[in-house]
C-alpha cells in the first residue's frame, strides 16, 4: 500500500543539483533502502521528505494526497520523522527534555507523561538507558538511540534513518536492525539510506539506487545481486583493491617498545604497545575501538607526550618531540577525524594543501607567503589525486568527504614520507573514494615506505597488510604475517579472550 | 562609640550594595536569557542610557512616573528590537551589531536631548523620583529590614523576577525550546521549533529588563539624565552572567557583590582613606577572570552562543 509519493522532484543547490527528476514510491510495512555513494543526492532526498528543503520541481504526495511541506514542522504533523546523519541532540540536556523539545506547548512542562511513553518504547525495543542523563556525556551509540527514540515518541508513519549505522557496533547495528524489522510488522515504512552493501541487503525489502542525483533504479531486493547493485551505484564495477604480492620488507624504520599513556584502568589508554613496521611493509593494526588506537596515533606523531616506553623512528628516539619535528624526520600521518584534526574548513583548497610547509620554500620567502607557490601545488595536487573541486582556491568546507581525505593525502604524502601512519582512512567514504586511498596505500608501500594502517574495517586490514597486529586494552594482544591470517584468532584477539603476547598464563 | 560609627559604616555600605545591585541584576537576567538562547548581546551599555533618556523625558514631559517606567521599558525594548532584526533576520555579526547598538544607544539620547531641550542647561535639569517603600513589619527588622526591605519597588520586583525567570527556563516548555536553541538551534529547528521567535522573544526580555534598569538609573536613584549615565554598568552585567555561570541564582549573587564592592569603595572615598582605590574599582573584573578560569572546565556557557544560525549550511 502506497503511503509516500515522490514525483518528479528536482532540487537545486547553489551549483549543483542535488536531486534530479526523482521520482519513486515508498509503500506501508516495508524497508526501503535508498543507496548511492556520497553526494548521490540521498541526504538531500530524505531531507526533502522531510520538509527540510522545497523542491525545485515536482511534488509529494501522501495517502495518495498532495503533500506540501514547508518546515520539519509540517512533516512532524503527517507522521514523518527523521534521524539525521550527524546527530542533532541539545547535548546539555537529558533524554526526556531533548525528547520532548517541540512536542509540548510553552507553558508548564510536563515531562512525566514524555517519561513514561518513553519507558514503554525502551522497553518494547529493550533500550537500558538513563533518561535523565545529559544526552553528550552518553556513549556514541545509546545517542543513536536517543535520536531514534525522539521520532518514535511522535508516533511516526514513516521513518528515515539516515546512515544510522555509522556510529554502532556490529552489536548495535543488529539491535537497530531487530527494531527496525519490528517496525516494519507494526505497518510502518522505513527509509534506510545506507552506501554498505552488506545492510542493505540484511535488511531492506526494496531498494532505490541514487547516482549523480538521479534514480538508476528501483528493485525488489530478493530479486537482485549484491554486485548488480554495486555496479548501479558507482556506475562501474569495482573490486575491492587487495595488496596481491606483499614484498619483504626492508630495514624497521619505526619501532614501539612498551608504550604507556594515560592511567591503565581509563579507557582508550595505552599499557605498553609493542611493534615495529619496516620499510616497504603495511603494518595493519585491527581492534575494536577504543581499545587505545587514538593514544597510539598521537603518541607515535607527537599529538600526546607518552608515560613510558620508546618510539624509535629510524635511529631517533622520538617519545615527548613535538608534531612538527616528528614530521619533519619524515613521517606523513593522516589522523581519523578529517574535519576536525586534518583540515581548516574555512581555508581554501590549496592553504590546506600547503598548511605545515608554510613557512618553508618555496611557500614562504622571508617570513611572506607565496599565493602562487600555494596555487601551483595545490593544482599539482588536484591532478595528481583527481580531486573534484572548482578550483584550487575554493573553500575547502563544501567538498565532499573522499575530495577531503585526498586533500590530507596529498599535504601528507608530499615529499615521500619514510613513514605514514594512517588512522581510519576510508571511513565514512563511499566506495571509489575508499578504493583511491587503498590503491594509494599500496602504491606508496611499493615505493618503499613504511605504512602502519589503523582501521575498523577489519577487510580492509587484512587485504592490504603485511603484518596483522590486533589492539585490545592498551596492547598489541596479537600478531599474524599475512600468510597465517585466521579469522577465528583473529576475532579471538578482538574480544579479548586470546593474547599471545602475555608472560602470565591467559584464562579463557 | 567606635563600633557604633563601624555599625553605621558597614549598615550603609550594605543597603548601598542592594541598591547598585538592583539594576546590574535587572541586566545581567535579562542578557542571561538573551544569551542562553544563543544571542551574544553587548549592547547592554547603549539600552541603559536609551532607556534611561526614555524614563527621565516621559517624566520631564509628563510629571508622571509611571509613564516614566513605561517609556524607559519601551525604548530598552526598541533597541533590542533593533538588535533582533539585525542578528536575528539578517544574521549581522553579533558582536559587531552589540557594539555598534551602544555607539547607537548613547549617541541617539545625547542627540535627542539636546534636540528636546535647549542646548544649555540639560545638565542641571533633574526629574522628581520614585520613593522608596518600606515594607510594613519587614522593613523594621534590624539590618535586615534596612538592607533588603527598605528599597525601591524596582528592587522587589528584580528579586522577584528570579525564581520567575528560572522557572520559565528550567519547568516550561518555552524555556526548553530556549536552552535548546542557545545549545543547538539546527537540533530545536528539526523538532519544529521557531530558532527566529524564540530569539526575538528572549531579545524582547533582554530589552524591557534592561528597560527597567535603565528606568532605575534615571527616574529611582538620580533624578537626572547624562550621557554617561549607565557608566560601565552595561559591560559589568555581561560580566556578571559569566561570573554567575549562566544561572541565576550565581547571577544574584554576583549583582549585590559587584553591588557591594562598589558601594564599599564609595564610602570609603567619602570617609577619606588610604586604600588605592582605582584597585577596589578593579576587583570585580579581577574576580570575574578568577571566576572563569576556575570555571572554566564546567563551564555553563550556551554552546553556540554568539554565531547565527543558518538554516542548510553545514
Amino acid at each position: 500500500m502506497e503511503l509516500l509519493g515522490v514525483h518528479g522532484v528536482t532540487t537545486r543547490f547553489p551549483g549543483v543539483v542535488a536531486n534530479d527528476n526523482v521520482s519513486l514510491t515508498i509503500h506501508r510495512g516495508t524497508v526501503h533502502c535508498l543507496l548511492g555513494e556520497n553526494g548521490a543526492g540521498k541526504s538531500t532526498l530524505a531531507e526533502t521528505m522531510y520538509g527540510v528543503h522545497r523542491p525545485d520541481e515536482g511534488y509529494l504526495t501522501l495517502n495518495g494526497e498532495r503533500l506540501d511541506l514547508r518546515s520539519p514542522k509540517d512533516s512532524i504533523a503527517k507522521g514523518i520523522g527523521m534521524v539525521h546523519q550527524h546527530f542533532e541532540l541539545v547535548k546539555p540536556l537529558a533524554t526526556v527534555e531533548n525528547v520532548a523539545l517541540g512536542t509540548t506547548g510553552p507553558g508548564r512542562l510536563d515531562l512525566g507523561k514524555v517519561r513514561a511513553r518513553l519507558e514503554e518504547l525502551c522497553e518494547a525495543y529493550r533500550i537500558d538507558l538513563d533518561l535523565d542523563t545529559p544526552v553528550g556525556g552518553l556513549p556514541v551509540g545509546l545517542q543513536q538511540w536517543v535520536e531514534i527514540l525522539k521520532t518514535m515518541y511522535l508516533g511516526v508513519d514513516l521513518l528515515i534513518l539516515d546512515e544510522p549505522t555509522a556510529a554502532l557496533t556490529p552489536v548495535g547495528v543488529e539491535r537497530l536492525f531487530e527494531s527496525i524489522r519490528r517496525m516494519r510488522d507494526d505497518g510502518l515504512a522505513v527509509i534506510l539510506i545506507s552506501h554498505k552493501m552488506h545492510e542493505v541487503t540484511g535488511i531492506s525489502d526494496r531498494v532505490t539506487v541514487l547516482r549523480k542525483g538521479k534514480v538508476i533504479d528501483t528493485v525488489q531486493t530478493d530479486s537482485v545481486q549484491a554486485a548488480d547493485l554495486v555496479r548501479m551505484m558507482v556506475g562501474r564495477s569495482v573490486e575491492l583493491s587487495k595488496a596481491t604480492n606483499h614484498p619483504p620488507a626492508g630495514e624497521t624504520k619505526l619501532s614501539v617498545t612498551d608504550l604507556v599513556a594515560g592511567e591503565p584502568s581509563e579507557r582508550g589508554s595505552l599499557c605498553g604497545v609493542s611493534f615495529d613496521v619496516g620499510a616497504g611493509e603495511i603494518y595493519g593494526i585491527a581492534g575494536v575501538s577504543g581499545n587505545g588506537q587514538d593514544a597510539l596515533f598521537d603518541t607515535i606523531v607527537g599529538v600526546r607526550e607518552p608515560d613510558g616506553g620508546t618510539i624509535t623512528i629510524d635511529d631517533t628516539d622520538t617519545a615527548g618531540m613535538d608534531p612538527r619535528t616528528v614530521s619533519k624526520l619524515g613521517v606523513g600521518s593522516v589522523p581519523a577525524d578529517r574535519i576536525n584534526q586534518a583540515l581548516l574548513m574555512d581555508f581554501n583548497i590549496d592553504e590546506n594543501i600547503g598548511l605545515g610547509r608554510h613557512g618553508d620554500r618555496p611557500f614562504s620567502i622571508r617570513g611572506v607567503l607565496q599565493r602562487m607557490a600555494f596555487r601551483r601545488r595545490a593544482e599539482q595536487a588536484i591532478e595528481d589525486y583527481e580531486i573534484a573541486c572548482p578550483s584550487a582556491s575554493h573553500i575547502t568546507r563544501t567538498l565532499s568527504g573522499g575530495n577531503l581525505q585526498k586533500i590530507v593525502m596529498a599535504r601528507e604524502l608530499e615529499g615521500q614520507p619514510d613513514l605514514i601512519i594512517v588512522h581510519q582512512p576510508t571511513r565514512g567514504l563511499d566506495i571509489s573514494a575508499a578504493e583511491n586511498v587503498r590503491q594509494r596505500l599500496i602504491a606508496e608501500r611499493d615505493r618503499g615506505a613504511a605504512i602502519v594502517l589503523m582501521s575498523e574495517d577489519l577487510d580492509e586490514v587484512l587485504s592490504l597488510s603485511t603484518r596483522v597486529g590486533v589492539m585490545f586494552d592498551g596492547k598489541i594482544v596479537g600478531e599474524m604475517h599475512h600468510d597465517e591470517l585466521d579469522l577465528d584468532r583473529i576475532g579471538a584477539y578482538m574480544a579479548g579472550v586470546l593474547d599471545t603476547t602475555d608472560t602470565h598464563e591467559v584464562v579463557v | 562609640m567606635a563600633d557604633e560609627i563601624t555599625a553605621i559604616f558597614a549598615l550603609s555600605v550594605l543597603v548601598g550594595a542592594v541598591r547598585i545591585g538592583v539594576p546590574l541584576l535587572l541586566a545581567a537576567i535579562g542578557e542571561m536569557v538573551v544569551e542562553r538562547s544563543g544571542i551574544l548581546n553587548l549592547g547592554i551599555e547603549g539600552t541603559l542610557t536609551f532607556s534611561a533618556f526614555g524614563a527621565f523625558v516621559a517624566v520631564e514631559q509628563t510629571g508622571s512616573l509611571v509613564f516614566g517606567v513605561v517609556a524607559g521599558v519601551l525604548s530598552g525594548m526598541l533597541v533590542s528590537l533593533v538588535m533582533a532584526v539585525l542578528t536575528v533576520t539578517f544574521k549581522v555579526e553579533q558582536v559587531v551589531a552589540g557594539l555598534a547598538l551602544n555607539l547607537l544607544g548613547i549617541g541617539f539620547a545625547f542627540y535627542l536631548l539636546r534636540a528636546i531641550f535647549s542646548e544649555s542647561g540639560t545638565d542641571v535639569l533633574s526629574v522628581e523620583t520614585w520613593d522608596v517603600v518600606e515594607i510594613p513589619l519587614l522593613s523594621s527588622i534590624p539590618w535586615i529590614g534596612d538592607i533588603f526591605f527598605s528599597q525601591h519597588w524596582l528592587a522587589y520586583v528584580a528579586f522577584a523576577s528570579l525564581p520567575l525567570v528560572w522557572f520559565g527556563l528550567n519547568r516550561t516548555g518555552f524555556g526548553l525550546e530556549l536552552r535548546s536553541v542557545g545549545d543547538n538551534p539546527k537540533a530545536a529547528d528539526l523538532r519544529g521549533v521557531s530558532i527566529a521567535k524564540v530569539q526575538y522573544l528572549a531579545l524582547l526580555f533582554g530589552g524591557f529588563m534592561s528597560g527597567l534598569a535603565g528606568s532605575f538609573l534615571s527616574i529611582f536613584s538620580t533624578g537626572q539624565f547624562f550621557p554617561a549615565i549607565a557608566g560601565g554598568r552595561g559591560w559589568i552585567a555581561l560580566a556578571i552572567v559569566i561570573f554567575g555561570n549562566w544561572r541565576p541564582g550565581r547571577i544574584l549573587i554576583g549583582s549585590l557583590f559587584f553591588g557591594f564592592l562598589e558601594a564599599y569603595q564609595l564610602t570609603l572615598q567619602a570617609q577619606g582613606s588610604d586604600l588605592p582605590l582605582n584597585l577596589l574599582l578593579a576587583m570585580p573584573y579581577v574576580l570575574t577572570i578568577v571566576a572563569l578560569v576556575v570555571n572554566r572546565s564546567r563551564s555553563n556557557s550556551p554552546l553556540h552562543l554568539g554565531a547565527p544560525y543558518l538554516r542548510g549550511v553545514r
